[in-house]
């Protein structure tokens, strides 16, 4: 119970902090639709290409702009743990009795909610430009695995800030892996025309079980293939919490 | 009277070559304020720390509040506040939020919890500024509101890790006053760590001198200044006389010695000052020595220090303890 009570008030404490930052909330809602709009004009002619499933090139790229997003607004939650450190806020909650993984799923359930509502906007907006999604419970499973998998990458990203303690660092990170992962994977390009060995990639890359378990989810195709990747990505999730819980630890050991 | 803090042989290593507390001990009594004193980098913080729960003994233990800290860390983390060195203020939240998101994490809420936070808020006159975001606060108000958020869940046991510095000298005073209070009116336990020796010695109940993660000396700060024999003479002369003759002239005087003549000023010391002082001025007069002025003083914690401590007490931080540097 303290457990949940703990998780809920600081995800109250992140929401408050997130809804004092007007710019920030407008650049997080907009740069989604620019890069929807931006690759769907750049790469409108995919279609074309033989082999090419969608005769939508918005509505392929939706979810992939989807993920993409939420891996982003996600993954650079490790910079404000850093200033949350430097300003002795995290020393100030460990001396008190919470436990730790609330510390770290408050800002977790803040950061998804961010993600449903980029998700929302975007969706509605392939709408309007032409898109058709089958199946509305597979857009929420869509949005789901969006948030699962910007989860695990937010979680990954402050375990990170807490052993490194440098914003450096987690940028380097970030950097090097979040943009590589999201080419590496369906998002822009329909993965049997990718190189052979990008598809050997992809096939492990969590990145790309969500996005072709959200495209397919959407759609209203196999649920045996969006289950399979849900249970990967709830795997590799609690991998990332795992990582970040533990990270508590070796920062409190080198304290 | 029961021990609201026993500390045993702490050491503390980092890698292999930095040992930051070399086998340190001590005891509080419940209901006191007990000083940690030393430089920068003696050692406090890391003890602060790890009676905190925030960092791990590399040898021995310590109880707090009757707990271990490192086998019932939860029940510790219960019964303790703590105000570290480093401010714990969220700026981007008001003052009372975060004094109820303090008070949330102990279990606390409801109206109970809101009218702590109200309570807490007035007493360390932050009732105005209580909706406002704490990043538009002084530096004194941020202390207070870290000292309201330490106290929220009406602590057995507060931990203050350099509460004053870098507070302006009318800040501190009040400061003082208020920690003063904890202690008469709430039957709080304090372990106080500063590096200003007025602040020591006009807080704390008993102090302990750290140095190089030791404990070198240990008592009532009275206790401390009678161990150094005797009063502080200082005499500024007219003329500086460098040749012997002050030397000289003060041979024959009974009751004085660690004699040394630095220019215009000549530094004594005496068993008893009051009556050392007449006969050093007829010995200096009758050997044709003129006298500017002369005081006498009481042995001071900065020379208490000097004495235990094995490296100057940094110069910097005893013009600031006057408060003539801010």
């Amino acid at each position: 119970m303290t457990f949940l009570w703990h998780t809920w008030v600081m995800t109250v404490r992140h929401v408050m902090r997130l809804i004092r930052q007007p710019w920030y909330i407008a650049v997080t809602l907009v740069q989604p639709i620019v890069w929807l709009l931006l690759y769907g004009a750049l790469f409108r002619k995919a279609v074309e290409i033989p082999g090419f499933k969608s005769d939508s090139y918005i509505e392929f790229l939706a979810p992939g702009v989807i993920v993409m997003s939420a891996l982003f607004s996600s993954g650079w939650g490790g910079m404000a743990l850093i200033d949350d450190l430097n300003r002795g806020v995290i020393d100030r909650f460990l001396v008190t009795p919470v436990h730790r993984a609330p510390l770290i799923l408050g800002r977790l359930v803040q950061a998804s909610i961010v993600v449903v509502v980029q998700s929302v906007i975007i969706v509605l907006l392939a709408m309007a430009t032409g898109a058709r999604f089958a199946s509305l419970p597979g857009v929420a499973v869509l949005i789901l695995v969006a948030a699962m998998v910007g989860a695990a990458f937010g979680a990954i990203s402050y375990a990170i800030a807490l052993l490194a303690r440098r914003e450096e660092t987690v940028i380097a990170v970030m950097n090097f892996t979040l943009l590589p992962l999201t080419f590496l994977s369906a998002g822009f390009m329909q993965k049997d025309l990718m190189p052979g060995w990008m598809q050997r990639v992809a096939d492990f890359n969590p990145v790309n079980w969500a996005v072709e378990a959200g495209r397919v989810a959407a759609a209203g195709g196999d649920w045996g293939f969006v289950g399979l990747r849900v249970l990967l990505l709830a795997g590799f999730l609690a991998l990332g919490l795992a990582a970040s819980t533990s990270a508590f630890r070796a920062y409190q050991r080198s304290a | 009277m029961a021990l609201a803090i026993e500390a045993h042989d702490l050491v503390k290593t980092y890698g292999a070559s930095v040992r930051a507390l070399d086998g340190l001990s001590f005891a509080v009594e419940a209901g006191t304020v007990f000083g940690l004193l030393g430089p920068n980098g003696a050692g406090k913080s890391t003890t602060i720390k790890i009676l905190t729960t925030l960092a791990v003994p590399s040898a021995g233990g310590a109880r707090v509040a009757g707990f271990d800290v490192v086998r019932e860390a939860d029940r510790v983390r219960a019964a303790i506040g703590c105000v570290a060195q480093k401010s714990g203020v969220d700026l981007e939240a008001t003052g009372r939020e975060n004094v109820v998101l303090q008070g949330q994490l102990y279990g606390m809420g409801g109206r109970a919890l809101r009218e702590r936070a109200d309570q807490l808020l007035h007493r360390f006159g932050l009732g105005d500024a209580a909706d406002r975001m704490a990043k538009g606060y002084s530096g004194g108000m941020q202390r207070r509101l870290d000292i309201a958020m330490g106290l929220v869940h009406r602590p057995q046991v507060l931990f203050l890790d350099e509460p004053t510095t870098g507070l302006d000298p009318e800040v501190r005073a009040d400061m003082w006053s208020e920690i003063s209070r904890l202690v008469d009116e709430d039957g709080l336990t304090i372990l106080l760590t500063t590096h200003y020796m007025d602040e020591a010695d006009q807080l704390a109940g008993r102090l302990a001198i750290v140095e190089r993660g030791r404990i070198v000396a240990e008592g009532t700060p009275e206790q401390l200044k009678g161990e150094l024999h005797g009063d502080a003479i200082h005499v500024e002369l007219r003329e500086a006389h460098l040749d012997g003759r002050v030397q000289a002239a003060l041979a024959g005087v009974a009751g004085i010695g660690e004699l040394v003549v630095e220019g215009h000023a000549l530094h004594a010391r005496a068993d008893h000052g009051a009556s050392a002082v007449p006969a050093v001025l007829a010995a200096l007069d009758g050997a044709g020595l003129g006298v500017a002025s002369v005081t006498v003083a009481r042995p001071s914690l900065d020379d208490v220090y000097l004495r235990y401590a094995g490296r100057a007490f940094d110069r910097t931080d005893g013009a600031a303890q006057n408060g003539g540097a801010r």
